[in-house]
């Protein structure tokens, strides 16, 4: 129990940031925020999956990944998928309204019937059921993930080389997605998503359900990263990105070390993509793509990228900033979020998390410098990690 | 109790003095705006406004919801200026039911979830009475189920595929069929044209139009046949295999849905192939598309496309008194940004449209509510339209004319022919699925 408490909640300094995390998402945010913002919330909450996800994989196993969103957008297609051929059901047994009118064959996905296509294609038919849509969720893009580790670790592609070809990749997929339109929906993607087994999921009492199992997912993400990065698989890992031969020399696989972490970011980034889908309610090939990618590694450089708490707190800092800035600046809020992308990564090297464990006691000494003498150099406090 | 009365007195006076000054700065923020609605005693708050939308007593509040940054950006920054025009001038003239617009402005960044972010934001949180805004379809469905779940109104200005009518969505540029059938017809009758090469890009909009002028050119047209059939990702820019094709087809019209960037591209490779709206008419050939507009030409250059034809409902050139008068109050409104030589295509006068057509249906229904609005727009009509004369359809669509334009070295398009009646709206069309 005691070593379940220290490796999963990372002891008492690692509980506290859980906790004070747990409690701003779960009892803070609902009781401040209007349901709008609580569901943007919700949305930014579904890609700070990735940042978690990133943590592990870049932070502590030092692999660089910048086509992460293909793996999310796999998710959340997934998801999509089910939730399309749901409403196509309901459209059919809705007959008589404009949406039927519109269609040639009914109960079939709208943008298949757009596209002249007459029949379900087969990789289509998993996605009828609910169970097989979750089993796919996880599996599609941990299979994917396995071939991409598998053909580059094995063959020791690395460090930039694997972040470029992570990024190409991401391409490839968006690209896929956009020119097969008749089984993806294209460029529009897959919209107009309404009903989850029968469950409304855009009123607002549904909308704050979704995020609070959002929520929930994260802190799950956030335990079972602790759990990994605290047990021996955690301590190789950082031993692959902080000195990979010497590893390699003491008969562990460096290959699949690497695989299995690369493949475990790959199920949680999925699991956020399903959960953008439920907060948001359509899916598009634009998430799939490079931009969001870099961004999802912004998040966790800002969160910093040896916290899993951080990554959370980073996605919600830029997120948030990125919709506040275009609101308020809709012509030129692109250069303002630069700036300060730009002033977060020279004054913060290690994100938010270094500047609340570092940066805080430093201001405090600083402050409390003209007021009472120095204490006797607190240098073991400076270099002390308040967790992992 | 010692004195009961002073501490609560005291309060009071300080309660008091906190109403007064909150009533100052309110009556100051009135007088900022400096607009009193002189009709307020017709057309009072509670009975236009019985939703709670942000509709006060002198100012209804409405957004405008474009990518002003990304890929989008320089295709949509027309319609931004054309609508801010037509407001501005809606203004000028004292509003709508004597209320003056605001405009609240989000940007979409070409970004399709951020666009469904924004729509919510305006819809819930600004309670706008409208929304002027999207431009490519992907956009506009992935507004569309928000619009219709919250009962928004969107005014959306590019034309589009059809397969689409919604009560929340007026849709002031053409659907598909009132593009496609005159400008196919034209070819035929006009230019004696029997084959067509029909060209695209990959997605929704280019397959659904060439889907329809498949048909009617095969069902339709008497001895006309399709030669060719291509279709090329978003942003491609290697057309040559497609011109040895069409080369070797020889077709009578090269009918071209190319969009966007890709457009530089294709015209220029044409022109290097030696396919030009001049020897293309020495072999009694054509070039028509229904895809590049003044605005595209700009970035294409005008000797890249000289004779080529395009079919739209409306040119720059239109010598009509609307639509001079249009085109000079633009280039005033933005004469510092384009010096007196602004470019106007067909969506932004479509887009400017928008802002005319809720003020004439507002006023027809006596009321903001969405609901009321939807239902009084069937037979709104602008007289003041640009392209001549517009008139909402019971399905939200325009009734509009179509149009060929020759395209000139110059940037501009001659209007050659007119559609001689307004084009029925048809998004659905039977026969053409």
């Amino acid at each position: 129990m005691n070593t379940l408490y220290r490796s999963m909640l990372g002891g008492r300094s690692g509980l506290i940031g859980l906790a004070i995390l747990a409690g701003l998402l779960l009892i803070v945010f609902p009781l401040l925020l209007e349901p709008f913002r609580l569901n943007m919330m919700g949305k930014y909450l579904s890609l700070a999956f990735v940042a978690i996800a990133l943590v592990m994989c870049w932070g502590y196993g030092g692999i660089m990944s910048l086509g992460q969103g293909l793996f999310w957008g796999l998710g959340g297609y997934c998801m999509a998928a089910f939730l399309k051929l749901e409403a196509a059901r309901n459209i059919a047994s809705e007959a008589g309204t404009d949406q039927i009118k519109a269609l040639s064959t009914v109960g079939l996905p709208d943008f298949m019937d757009w596209n002249q296509i007459t029949e379900l294609p087969w990789f289509w038919y998993p996605f009828k059921s609910f169970p097989l849509t979750l089993a796919l969720m996880i599996v599609v893009p941990t299979v994917i993930a396995y071939i991409i580790g598998t053909a580059m670790f094995k063959r020791r592609v690395g460090g930039v080389y694997f972040a470029i070809i992570t990024q190409a990749l991401c391409w490839a997929m968006e690209i896929l997605f956009v020119t097969r339109q008749g089984w993806t929906g294209g460029i529009n993607g897959i919209t107009d998503l309404r009903t989850l087994l029968g469950w409304d999921i855009r009123t607002p009492s549904a909308q704050s359900s979704i995020y609070f199992m959002t929520v929930v997912g994260i802190l799950v993400c956030i335990v079972l990263g602790r759990w990994l990065l605290n047990s021996k698989f955690g301590r190789l890992l950082v031993a692959v990105r902080d000195m990979e031969d010497r590893v390699r020399f003491s008969g562990y696989d460096v290959a699949n070390l690497k695989t299995t972490v690369f493949c475990i970011a790959a199920a949680m980034s999925a699991v956020g993509g399903a959960f953008f889908v439920l907060n948001v309610g359509f899916m598009s090939p634009k998430l799939v793509t490079i931009e969001p990618s870099i961004y999802m590694v912004i998040f966790c450089a800002v969160g910093g990228r040896m916290s899993l708490i951080g990554a959370v707190y980073g996605t919600l800092a830029v997120s948030y900033g990125r919709t506040f800035f275009s609101e308020e600046f809709p012509a030129l809020w692109y250069f303002l979020m630069g700036s300060v992308f730009i002033l977060v990564t020279m004054v913060f090297p290690d994100g938010l998390a270094g500047a609340a464990t570092r940066g805080v006691p430093a201001a405090w000494r600083w402050l409390t410098r003209n007021f009472r003498e120095p204490p006797p150099a607190p240098a073991t406090a400076a270099v002390k990690e308040a967790q992992p | 109790m010692p004195n009961p009365t002073t501490r609560p007195g005291a309060l009071s006076r300080i309660m008091r003095s906190v109403v007064m000054a909150c009533a100052a700065i309110g009556s100051a923020m009135a007088v900022e705006d400096g607009w009193t609605n002189p009709v307020l005693d017709k057309f009072p708050t509670a009975a236009v406004n019985t939703t709670g939308l942000a509709t006060g007593d002198h100012w209804v509040t409405v957004g405008q919801l474009h990518s002003v940054t990304g890929t989008m950006a320089i295709s949509e920054t027309g319609s931004v200026e054309a609508e801010r025009l037509a407001i501005k001038q809606i203004n000028d003239m004292g509003g709508i039911l004597g209320r003056k617009i605001k405009i609240i402005q989000e940007d979409g960044a070409s970004d399709w979830p951020t666009f469904a972010e924004k729509a919510k934001k305006l819809l819930i949180k600004d309670k706008v009475g409208t929304v002027f805004g999207c431009w490519t379809s992907a956009s506009r469905k992935a507004v569309l189920p928000i619009f219709e779940k919250e009962n928004g109104m969107l005014y959306y200005p590019t034309f589009y595929e059809g397969l689409e009518a919604s009560k929340n969505v007026i849709y002031t540029g053409q659907e598909a069929t009132q593009q496609i059938l005159w400008g196919l017809d034209w070819a035929n009758k006009e230019k004696g044209a029997k084959t067509f090469f029909l060209i695209g890009s990959d997605y929704i909009w280019p397959r659904t139009s060439n889907k329809i002028a498949r048909i009617h050119i095969e069902k339709h047209l008497k001895d006309c046949k399709v030669v060719g059939e291509e279709y090329y990702p978003l942003g491609h820019t290697n057309f040559n295999s497609l011109i040895n094709k069409v080369k070797l087809a020889k077709p009578d019209v090269i009918y071209s849905v190319v969009v966007g960037g890709s457009n530089v591209s294709w015209y220029k490779q044409l022109k290097a192939a030696g396919i030009t709206g001049a020897s293309l008419a020495a072999k009694k050939q054509l070039l028509l598309t229904i895809s590049t507009t003044e605005d595209e030409v700009r970035g294409i250059g005008g000797e890249n496309v000289e004779g080529f034809f395009a079919c739209m409902k409306y040119f720059q050139s239109l010598p009509n008194e609307n639509n001079l008068k249009f085109v000079a109050a633009f280039n005033e409104m933005y004469k510092d940004k384009y010096a007196g030589k602004a470019v106007v295509g067909d969506v932004t006068q479509a887009a400017y449209l928008g802002p005319w057509l809720w003020k004439a249906t507002v006023e027809k229904a006596g009321s903001f509510d969405i609901d009321k609005i939807a239902a009084a727009s069937p037979d709104v009509e602008f007289t003041g339209a640009p392209e001549g004369y517009v008139k909402i359809h019971k399905n939200h669509h325009l009734w509009s004319k179509a149009r060929i334009g020759e395209m000139m070295l110059d940037g501009q398009f001659k209007v050659l022919a007119e559609s001689p009646e307004l084009i029925e709206p048809n998004p659905f069309p039977e026969g053409y699925k």
